[in-house]
């Protein structure tokens, strides 16, 4: 797959969650992790994190309404 | 009812085939004959119609179940085929089963190094993709012979529908059911397929089931003749056929006729399963008309899933035309009373409201306002005619429900399709009215989409408190006001109430104060105090009862004199009023009301706008005239001028290019700059044209007032009509279509004249040339060509967008989610702002505090 500049202005911001921050996450939604909108593990935009299955990939996306618009995706094998 | 549900959560669904096995053991018959009745016309046993296929007639009992009619459910029969029949949904897979196995031992035609790897990669894929991998991979190794035992293999190609072939050969069911029959078990799970449930041999024919008489009723005509279900009649040919097929193969008839009849035995499967097959020609009844067979039962519009599962009818619905009445107010709908007498709201009869619920039961059926049911408290339905409305009287207590004719001011829904947003369908106050169509204010035509050209509308009656309440509480015209996609009013002054209120709010107006308070009066207005107690009252005057008096507004309006709308104090001090203030979908002044005051303040204010608007027309008289675009002579003589000097300016344009001395544009050819630069010549002379029109048009004139006000019309409409049309563009081109050279055989060819590539140089009211008039109508053509091909196209997307996002939700917590719980959106919207609430989509917080203070 191709690599991309992560620092284009035109891609999001990915972070990984760490542990901590990711059983916060569930808990504050109540959700399971399969309630997560999900992302492959060799997407172009996250492949740099080497992310295993079962992440959180963090989002920060720029928003014209909101400003900054945070969304949550969860790693998957392809 | 019983109440002993049993719940249980689907787990998983999984599809399989049915084995011929399968077949015989859910079978409660084996079908023989293709006889239905015999002469007494009871069923024929081994028939098509036998007793222990179910029961379709009152009285009798299933010979499988003993259940009577309605609760038997139907059972199974079969068939055996005589020779085996390919089932028509699994070519392809058969079709990709035979190329991808040896002829001769059915093993995988891959080497066990090869199938090794693949079956590594064959997991991640999709199942329905691994057949098509695995013939992938046999035609790189192009190697024809089988690698386990050596056989020669040869290339398998079908003759659609349901012929194969191996190198022009026919290849026969039985032979391909027997090579289907040699693949190992293991290997059927690297065809994606599940051997216990789905041999691949089973996608061959060779017991037919026969579905239960329950699926196929025949109808008794009025005639006492039986009609027999398509289903039935498909039936019948293949027990007949395969039975035809049974003789001759025992008789030893001709291979070429056993071979015949085992085609058409085929095509009579195939159609009982797909009656819409390309290459075959539909089974048909002898009226020509093609039968319904198994999937046209499901598929399409009409299909059991879209007409019958998915769609719905309900009762308490009425439909007709729909009419304009701007006396109802903005939520109320106009119901004739014919409707009124047929629809009817339950009400339970308690102490209190005996006496008044008895007064519709003396009324009965069929005088208004009256009831139609009475339902006694065991639940008894009693329909009310003449004969029982006095031991009806005698006999109501409270415990019953009365279901009463339609009054004023029930809650009801009323829709107009296509129902695309939810603005489609609001609820209204009834109001009884004569006559025989719906009636609505014409102010709610905008979210409907409605005109009175012959639409028709529906209504419907909640019959549950509950129901009642949420009609109320989310669909009354109130809670619609503003549009959750822009967050402006969706409901705003239309056309006549557009212009009055213009001409009631310009500068001039003047009335008696007693004239004034008339025409308040007429409009619902009771209070007078705010009206200045002067002799003559002007038109800002007048409209400023109407307002608030704690109101203030800036904003901007139409007119050149006062372009700045000022109300303080509820007074109207500068501006006039127009679609930019009152229309739907524009101005702040409707948003400001509505949010400063209620919604039904705001519905009560456009109503009494409205009315207002109207009276202060029919006090006025307004009318327009052709005489509204006649020209005075020196504009006309302005006009002609800009025509001949743009004229000569396309001919030197021309001319220039002629001799090559055109510069072209950078990126475009000297032609392509002709074309650029003469309808920028053109463009102008026609705008300019406008200009002229609009400076020589009396604004006193209807026409005007109609185009400044935005009531109707605008300016460039009025120029097409009193100066020129213009240029006609043809996908943002001049016309250039027509004949070799020339878009008509009345000009010379290569001419790149103005008039010759559809420019309009008269008007509307002078009346358009030949060549002129024809250069309209294909532009207008085109237009009506596009719309009626958009349409269809668009509500197909819509269709799909509606039925994948139909059951998304915002939840508490502000995330959009679907129907098991995965999130679709973190915040909806991104920001979480819901539009209707908001200004243009954002909030303002100094302006919330501001308000606080």
């Amino acid at each position: 797959m191709k690599k991309i500049e992560q620092k284009h202005i035109l891609i999001p911001k990915h972070t990984k969650l760490s542990d901590k921050e990711k059983a916060d996450l569930l808990k504050h939604y109540n959700i399971a992790l399969s309630n997560l909108p999900s992302i492959v593990k060799d997407d172009s935009a996250v492949s740099h994190l080497t992310p295993k299955a079962d992440d959180i990939i963090k989002i920060v996306r720029k928003s014209s309404t909101a400003g900054q618009s945070i969304f949550y995706r969860v790693v998957v094998d392809a | 009812m019983e109440e002993n549900y049993v719940y249980k959560k689907v787990g998983s669904v999984s599809f399989a085939m049915l084995s011929p096995k399968i077949i015989k053991k859910m079978a409660s018959a084996k079908v023989v004959t293709p006889e239905l009745y015999d002469k007494e016309g009871y069923p024929v046993d081994g028939g098509l119609m036998d007793v222990r296929l179910g029961v379709i007639d009152p009285g009798l009992r299933c010979k499988t179940c003993g259940s009577r009619l309605k609760e038997c459910i139907g059972h199974f029969g079969y068939i055996s085929l005589a020779r085996p029949i390919i089932h028509f949904n699994f070519i392809a897979i058969i079709l990709a089963l035979l190329r991808i196995t040896c002829r001769d031992c059915s093993k995988i035609l891959l080497p066990e190094s090869k199938i090794q790897q693949f079956s590594e990669k064959a997991k991640q894929l999709n199942p329905a993709d691994t057949r098509s991998a695995i013939k992938k991979l046999i035609t790189q190794s192009k190697n024809n012979k089988c690698p386990h035992c050596k056989a020669r293999q040869y290339k398998v190609t079908i003759e659609k529908p349901t012929t194969f072939l191996e190198n022009d050969r026919r290849i026969s069911p039985i032979e391909i059911r027997s090579r289907l029959e040699k693949i190992p078990d293991d290997d059927c799970a690297f065809y994606a397929l599940n051997s216990n449930v789905a041999r691949p041999e089973w996608m061959v024919l060779t017991v037919f089931p026969i579905p239960p008489v329950t699926m196929r009723p025949s109808i008794t005509l009025e005639t006492g003749e039986r009609s027999e279900d398509d289903l039935t009649h498909k039936l019948g040919d293949i027990v007949r056929i395969n039975q035809r097929l049974f003789e001759n193969i025992n008789a030893g008839a001709p291979e070429i006729i056993v071979e015949d009849l085992w085609d058409l035995l085929q095509y009579h499967v195939t159609t009982f399963f797909d009656n819409d097959v390309a290459q075959l020609p539909p089974a048909r009844h002898r009226s020509g008309q093609p039968l319904k067979t198994i999937s046209e039962r499901i598929r399409s519009k009409e299909g059991r899933i879209r007409h019958n599962l998915v769609g719905k009818r309900t009762n308490f619905s009425a439909r007709t035309v729909i009419s304009p009445d701007p006396m109802l107010g903005l939520n109320e709908v106009g119901v004739p009373e014919i409707m009124a007498l047929k629809l009817s709201v339950p009400e339970r009869v308690t102490e209190w409201n005996i006496e008044y619920l008895k007064k519709f039961v003396k009324n009965g059926p069929k005088k208004y306002p009256g009831a139609n049911y009475v339902i006694r408290p065991d639940g008894k339905k009693k329909k009310l005619t003449e004969d029982i409305i006095e031991a009806t009287l005698e006999e109501l207590q409270p415990g019953y429900v009365v279901e009463r004719h339609l009054m004023d001011g029930d809650k009801a829904i009323f829709n107009r399709q296509p129902s695309l947003h939810r603005m489609s369908m609001m609820c209204h106050q009834i109001r009884v009215l004569p006559f025989k169509t719906l009636r609505l204010n014409p102010a709610v035509c905008f979210p409907f989409n409605a005109d009175f050209d012959g639409d028709e509308m529906n209504l419907h009656v909640p019959q549950t408190e509950e129901a009642r309440a949420e009609a109320e509480l989310l669909m009354l015209v109130q809670t619609q006001l503003i549009s959750p996609r822009y967050g402006l009013s969706v409901i705003g002054c239309v056309q006549d109430a557009i212009s009055g209120n213009y001409l009631l709010t310009k500068k001039d107006f003047k009335l008696k104060r007693e004239l004034a308070v008339d025409l308040l009066a007429s409009v619902g207005i009771t209070d007078f105090n705010e009206l200045p107690k002067k002799e003559i009252v002007s038109g800002k005057e007048i409209f400023s009862v109407l307002i608030p008096p704690d109101f203030d507004f800036v904003g901007k309006s139409r007119s050149k004199e006062e372009p700045e709308l000022i109300i303080k104090s509820g007074k109207l001090l500068s501006g006039v009023m127009d679609k930019n203030n009152l229309g739907e979908g524009s101005g702040l002044l409707l948003r400001n009301l509505h949010k400063k005051y209620d919604a039904s303040f705001a519905v009560d204010f456009l109503g009494k706008l409205f009315r207002l608007g109207i009276a202060v027309l029919l006090k006025r008289g307004f009318t327009t005239t052709i005489a509204d675009t006649d020209l005075p002579p020196d504009a006309s003589k302005k006009i002609n001028e800009i025509f001949a000097s743009s004229e000569k300016e396309v001919q030197a344009l021309i001319s220039q290019f002629n001799s090559n001395n055109l510069e072209p544009f950078p990126g475009r050819s000297a032609r392509e700059t002709l074309e650029l630069k003469i309808s920028e010549v053109l463009s102008r002379a026609r705008n300019e044209t406008g200009h002229i029109v609009a400076e020589y048009a009396d604004d006193s004139s209807h026409t005007i007032i109609m185009a400044n006000s935005g009531a109707r019309g605008n300016i460039l409409n009025l120029a097409q009509m009193a100066g020129c049309v213009g240029q006609q563009a043809l996908r943002g081109k001049r016309i250039e279509k027509g004949f070799n050279g020339r878009t008509l055989s009345c000009f010379k060819k290569h001419d790149l004249g103005t008039e010759a590539h559809g420019f309009i140089k008269s008007s509307f009211k002078k009346g358009l040339k030949p060549a002129e008039f024809f250069f309209q109508a294909m532009v207008g053509r085109d237009s009506l060509m596009d719309t009626a091909l958009r349409t269809p196209k668009s509500g197909y997307l819509y269709r799909r967008l509606s039925n994948a996002m139909q059951d998304l939700r915002v939840e508490y917590d502000g995330t959009v989610r679907d129907a098991s719980g995965r999130i679709i959106q973190f915040s909806y919207g991104e920001d979480g702002i819901d539009v209707s609430k908001s200004e243009g989509g954002t909030i303002s917080i100094p302006r919330i505090i501001q308000s606080v203070k």
